[in-house]
């Protein structure tokens, strides 16, 4: 890449370059991604959205680090990444709490990995200043397996956060709960994200959740092979809250845009 | 479980002995319990009393063939006087004639009842030895010599109690080889590979060959020491027999760990020893346990039969000296040992499976 980025890029936080997966398969190779270009911007909350087997995963478990890049590179702030590491947050699909740990201990697992120099005391205030956010304040002692799917979710969300990460990545991390949960855990999502302002890539299939939670759509087309298909920007101001959201009419538009789209 | 998180008023640790009272049973859930728990106790009792009815009727059945057969020979051999002369003795339950065969019942309990009170004849002489001795041993032992120790007959007790310490070190001795090589090969594939053929061909060799290899190793290696190696020979030779089971099970426990907790660990960047002892090993604990829940019957079931080719002492010895005793009653004390052997097994068996439920997250 060039050593003196265009200003425009200065602003960019994951860069994808011709960014390509292929698994071989007996049958000769399965190309899942296929030269794909994607920036993300700093502070942008960026949805994918595309219907089931078109490498949305694949993607993201490549941005965390978790699947080799068969071609192309991905750079975090201009740096290509290389394995993962916990400057990218994970909030995966199912909490992967563990379950022998206390919802206090599993958010201390990662803190302590990322700030090694702080005092006992520092490290505690971290978690529990999280597991607050996230409505787990009283909950710290509770060991994972106590809690319902949804409360398991907000200790995924409270760890991924807690890391101070560059970036967050999320795997469709409310399609295991039941639609009122769900809702619920998009405004603590939303309300925490609002003050932290990190970078977020998120998959999902819900229309609504993505019009609700993003700066930018990216639709992605059916695999294999699978391609941006379309953009979408959402121009809602943040804060925002259902209710408003709801009543805009713009609102509409998107969620038909959205649509066509999938059902083309 | 179903409680709602947030409105639980404190934010305090519980203290330690609520978690203990998870593992216990509560006062409610007992008192619904007790219906089915009734049932459950009739059905039981019930067929504990048909099975010592099958065992009565079948006892004095080859009590009768026996006894014919008896009668039967001396008829043939000495004529009509003396099987008259037989049948009187057998009728009134002489020991000199009576038949040897299955012990009914009642002959076994009588049994019980004569090796618990041998027991407190020979802890009465034990404990009268000591005071005797007390003396003489204070004096020795000012001297720098050995204490006289007491050398009389093992009580029945005595050697279940050996026989718990046999299997107690042969189990340690389980645990602290299978587990830490089954946490190694379960973690790189390449030792499992390795291991693969040795566990394979090793699990299914019978306890005998074993006791028969652990003896010509620890033979040699204890040549010119005049120390009693029997003790040795049996508990390495259980830990060698029952050690499998945890073997595999920890290499499977450790290599079959869920995907989500290693991409957690992954993404934390843990490092190698974290990833072991935060995440690797107490995700295999339940498997591990299941293990070690196994070793420990293998190692109560094959106890028995080393112990009674080891010569060493414990219930095994006792049930095959009362065999090549032949006494009247040795047929009912070997049942005896048949009983305590099973129900000990079965309390070490509970035992484990408490220690299970305890320190598993499941």
């Amino acid at each position: 890449m060039s050593t003196n980025p265009a200003p425009n890029l200065r602003n960019v936080m994951l860069n994808m370059q011709d960014l390509t997966k292929v698994y071989p398969t007996p049958n000769g190779d399965y190309v899942v991604l296929d030269n794909l270009q994607l920036q993300v911007m700093k502070e942008e909350f960026v949805s994918i959205i595309g219907h089931s087997g078109c490498g949305k995963t694949t993607l993201l478990t490549m941005i965390a680090g978790l699947n080799e890049i068969s071609g192309g590179k991905i750079l975090l702030n201009e740096f290509p990444i290389s394995g993962p590491g916990p400057d990218r947050g994970v909030i995966f699909q199912s909490p992967s709490l563990l379950p022998w740990m206390t919802t206090l201990q599993n958010v201390m697992l990662g803190v302590k990995q990322v700030f090694p120099q702080a005092s006992k005391k520092e490290l505690n205030e971290i978690c529990q200043y999280y597991l607050d956010k996230v409505g787990l304040g009283n909950a710290l002692h509770k060991k994972a397996t106590e809690l319902s799917q949804g409360m398991q979710q907000r200790v995924g969300i409270a760890r991924a956060f807690a890391l101070r990460p560059k970036i967050l990545l999320l795997d469709e991390p409310f399609g295991m709960l039941d639609s009122l949960t769900r809702a619920e855990l998009q405004d603590v999502l939303l309300e925490i994200w609002d003050k932290e302002k990190i970078t977020a890539i998120q998959i999902t299939h819900d229309v609504d959740e993505a019009i609700f939670l993003a700066d930018r759509i990216i639709m992605m087309t059916s695999g294999p092979r699978a391609q941006i298909g379309d953009i979408l920007n959402i121009d809602f101001s943040r804060p925002r809250t259902r209710k408003d959201i709801l009543n805009d009419p713009d609102y509409y538009h998107y969620r038909k845009h959205l649509i066509d789209f999938l059902e083309h | 479980m179903a409680e709602t998180i947030i409105n639980t008023p404190s934010a305090e640790k519980p203290p330690r002995y609520l978690a203990l009272k998870r593992y216990l049973p509560s006062m409610t859930k007992i008192v619904a319990g007790l219906p089915a728990m009734g049932k459950n106790l009739g059905i039981t009792l019930a067929s504990m009393l048909l099975f010592l009815l099958v065992w009565q009727l079948s006892s004095s059945y080859l009590y009768g063939v026996e006894a014919e057969s008896r009668i039967q020979r001396v008829l043939e051999e000495q004529g009509p006087a003396e099987a008259a002369k037989m049948e009187a003795c057998i009728a009134s339950g002489d020991v000199s004639c009576k038949p040897n065969t299955l012990p009914s019942p009642s002959e076994v309990l009588n049994a019980g009842q004569l090796l618990l009170a041998d027991h407190f004849v020979i802890s009465a002489d034990k404990a009268a030895f000591v005071e005797k001795t007390a003396a003489v041993n204070a004096q020795r032992k000012a001297a720098g010599q050995a204490a006289i120790t007491y050398t009389g007959r093992p009580s029945f007790v005595d050697q279940i109690m050996t026989s718990l310490k046999t299997v107690a070190v042969g189990f340690l001795i389980a645990l602290f080889i299978a587990v830490p090589i089954g946490v190694l090969i379960g973690l790189n594939e390449n030792l499992r590979v390795a291991f693969n053929w040795f566990v394979q061909v090793f699990k299914p060799v019978s306890p005998v060959v074993w006791l028969l290899l652990v003896f010509m190793i620890v033979k040699t290696l204890t040549l010119g020491s005049d120390s009693d190696t029997s003790f040795l020979i049996s508990a390495v030779s259980v830990g060698l027999c029952s050690m499998w089971a945890t073997l595999v099970n920890t290499s499977l426990g450790v290599s079959s760990v869920n995907q989500d907790y290693i991409n957690v660990a992954r993404v934390l960047k843990l490092g190698i020893v974290k990833k072991i002892f935060k995440v690797i090993l107490p995700s295999a604990i339940p498997l591990i346990f299941t293990g070690l829940r196994i070793t420990v019957s293998v190692a109560w079931m094959v106890l028995i039969a080393i112990e009674l080719l080891a010569q060493s002492p414990g219930l095994g010895s006792f049930v095959w000296e009362e065999f090549q005793n032949g006494a009247n009653d040795s047929n009912a004390k070997i049942i005896i040992a048949m009983f305590v052997i099973g129900f000990i097994g079965f309390l070490l068996d509970r035992m484990m499976y408490f220690v299970q439920r305890t320190v598993s997250f499941t």
